[in-house]
């Protein structure tokens, strides 16, 4: 591979990252059926870290991102987010889900209830803000993500990027400290991603924790700190960005970025 | 021009839609002319109501008497209807046997019942917020009305009869059996195990049981359960009974509209941090009960109009009282004309449900 690959038109997102970890993953194992999807994954992120987590499809990033807010329950191991540790205990994983945005493929926006209803939702319901408290905060994140004219409209009559881009700015409603993007542009138009991941680079430049499942490399490259590969459920290399496009150590990571940055020139 | 590439430097005009022809002559052409063998349709259509209508309208209206004091007068009278049975016996079709001099306390509460139902059902009301606490006591309210109470002297249940023993069943039973249908529903759902057994054991009992056999059940049989000397109101087993019939049709009706939820709105609440109860009061049954608003309906109706079972445990609801009137020898022979007019009231009332359902699910579409 040479250096060609690499884009140098747009800068390097350089945050700082602290010391404290925020989510702590030892040797998490987790089966759907008879199908192990999860082997061993040992993982620490801290704060201000920016992963992005690649692979083929059925690799299990997603349900290794989706253990963290406990959508998925891992079945052996142990997963640790803020010091709390994910048990059953439905008390503290809310607590936890409080405190862990999430984001989805196909946004998951609530369709009965307004764009501005979306956002302040869980800050009245879940943080008990007044609401007009929570209204100014929905406002305020609803321009950080360039929408605040749609406000009042139903989801239903926004484009698939604006859709995100609300989905997005209704997790930051909640003023989470990590954020976890579940391929966020996997359902969107060639040409919404950019808006979309135009939103994300701002989020990352402004400091937030984020774990993203993605295949949008152009990104990883300028905003991630590290990259995981993942492949038959197991973190094959994690490496920051430069290393791991230019010198990727395993097989199986020479053959997927061989394939995805084919498709991708 | 073979081959050759095709390049437009200016952008098309946006233009207004072609107008198109409007009017009766036009509606009449695409709706009922639009080929031959609607044409046909159409006459013979014509032509079966031209069969229909008119002597209906004559037996109806023209030729119909309104008063008399015996069928046989109404037959010297006119060829048509002998609505005089209705008007004769018609405060008993509305109260049944409740005292004349406390049958303002039925009309004080029926009119009572449009107030406390307008904040339920319509959004736009003024006030709405006040309203919604006097709906709440509204039960507590057409209690003391009817029965007695704070003064009022005491009515029996048993003189409830007609329209009025229609209207206490109808609604009571419709509006206590929404909440209990939706935590059955719920219930039918949970993760909990005993909870979850309990739901599918009531749900399936009550189903497969005919609604008379309850009501039978409720008039005789649970009088063994309950110990001795406790005398229970029949009419408060009927509500029950009725209550409980419906809950378990409506729990299936809702459970549909939980299952077309897709799995990504319990993930995006519980994301957001939501507990249990919350998602399911404001992310889930809002839209859940959304879908389920023709069953839901469709349920409601089926119970108003079952309400005229009560008829074989002895109360006297509109077929009771139509039933009692044809037995009595001065309007013998006039069945008709009573079942007409009984059909006249509850098709009113189930039209009046099915038109609501069609406003209430226009007004929350929300283009998805």
């Amino acid at each position: 591979m040479t250096d060609q690959d690499v884009p140098t038109s747009q800068e390097a997102v350089t945050g700082t990252i602290s010391d404290e970890v925020v989510i702590d993953i030892t040797s998490m194992n987790k089966w759907f059926g008879d199908f192990h999807v999860l082997k061993d994954i040992n993982l620490t992120v801290y704060r201000g870290e920016r992963i992005v987590i690649c692979g083929p499809s059925g690799s299990g990033k997603s349900t290794m991102i989706r253990c963290i807010n406990r959508l998925e329950k891992h079945q052996r191991g142990k997963v640790e987010v803020d010091g709390i540790e994910l048990t059953d205990n439905i008390k503290k994983m809310d607590q936890v889900r409080r405190e862990v945005g999430m984001v989805f493929q196909h946004f998951n926006l609530f369709p009965h209830l307004t764009v501005l209803e979306n956002c302040t939702l869980a800050p009245i319901w879940v943080r008990r803000m007044p609401r007009a408290d929570a209204e100014e905060t929905a406002m305020r994140y609803l321009e950080r993500v360039k929408i605040p004219e749609q406000a009042s409209k139903f989801p239903g009559q926004l484009s698939g990027g604006q859709q995100q881009r609300v989905a997005i700015a209704r997790s930051l409603c909640m003023e989470p400290r990590v954020m976890l993007f579940d391929e966020p542009t996997s359902a969107l138009d060639p040409e919404m991603i950019k808006e979309v991941l135009e939103v994300m680079v701002d989020l990352a430049e402004s400091g937030m924790t984020m774990l993203c499942v993605t295949h949008e490399m152009g990104f990883a490259r300028q905003v991630a700190n590290r990259v995981i590969f993942m492949d038959e459920g197991q973190i094959v290399e994690q490496a920051p960005p430069t290393e791991f496009f230019r010198n990727p150590k395993s097989d199986r990571t020479k053959l997927f970025l061989s394939q995805i940055l084919h498709s991708e020139a | 021009m073979e081959g050759r590439g095709h390049i437009v430097h200016e952008k098309a005009q946006t233009l207004p839609p072609p107008v198109m022809s409007v009017g009766i002559a036009r509606w009449l052409k695409d709706n009922l002319f639009s080929s031959p063998s609607n044409v046909v349709l159409t006459f013979v259509v014509i032509y079966v109501l031209w069969l229909i209508v008119p002597p209906f309208l004559d037996w109806a209206i023209f030729d119909a008497v309104w008063y008399a004091t015996s069928r046989a007068e109404c037959w010297d009278t006119g060829d048509g209807a002998c609505w005089a049975v209705v008007v004769t016996r018609f405060d008993q079709f509305v109260y049944g046997d409740y005292p004349v001099s406390e049958r303002w306390r039925a009309n004080l509460a029926f009119v009572l019942l449009f107030v406390a139902l307008a904040p339920v059902l319509f959004d736009g009301i003024p006030w709405r917020r006040h309203l919604v606490g006097f709906s709440i006591a509204y039960p507590v309210v057409a209690y003391i009305l009817l029965i007695g109470g704070f003064g009022l002297p005491e009515v029996e249940t048993a003189r409830f009869g007609g329209f009025l023993l229609t209207i206490v069943i109808g609604i009571t039973g419709i509006s206590a059996s929404l909440p209990l249908g939706i935590l059955l529903a719920l219930g039918r759902q949970s993760d909990l195990f005993i909870i979850r057994v309990l739901c599918v054991a009531f749900i399936e009992f009550i189903r497969g049981v005919p609604l008379i056999t309850l009501l039978f059940v409720a008039s005789t049989l649970l009088n063994y359960f309950m110990p001795p000397g406790t005398s229970f109101n029949l009419l408060v087993r009927v509500l029950i009974m009725v209550t409980l019939f419906s809950a378990a049709y409506l729990a299936e009706v809702i459970r549909g509209g939980l299952q077309a939820m897709p799995a990504g709105q319990y993930e995006a609440a519980k994301s957001l941090g939501l507990p249990y109860w919350k998602t399911m009061r404001l992310v889930i049954l809002p839209q859940a009960l959304k879908i389920s608003i023709p069953g839901i309906v469709n349920s409601f109706i089926a119970l108003y109009k079952d309400t005229t079972l009560v008829i074989i445990i002895g109360l006297l609801d509109p077929l009771g009282i139509g039933k009692a009137t044809l037995s009595d020898t001065t309007w013998q022979g006039l069945s008709t004309e009573v079942y007409v007019f009984v059909a006249i009231f509850f098709f009113l009332c189930c039209f009046g449900m099915s038109r609501y359902s069609a406003w209430l699910e226009r007004r929350l579409h929300t283009g998805h």
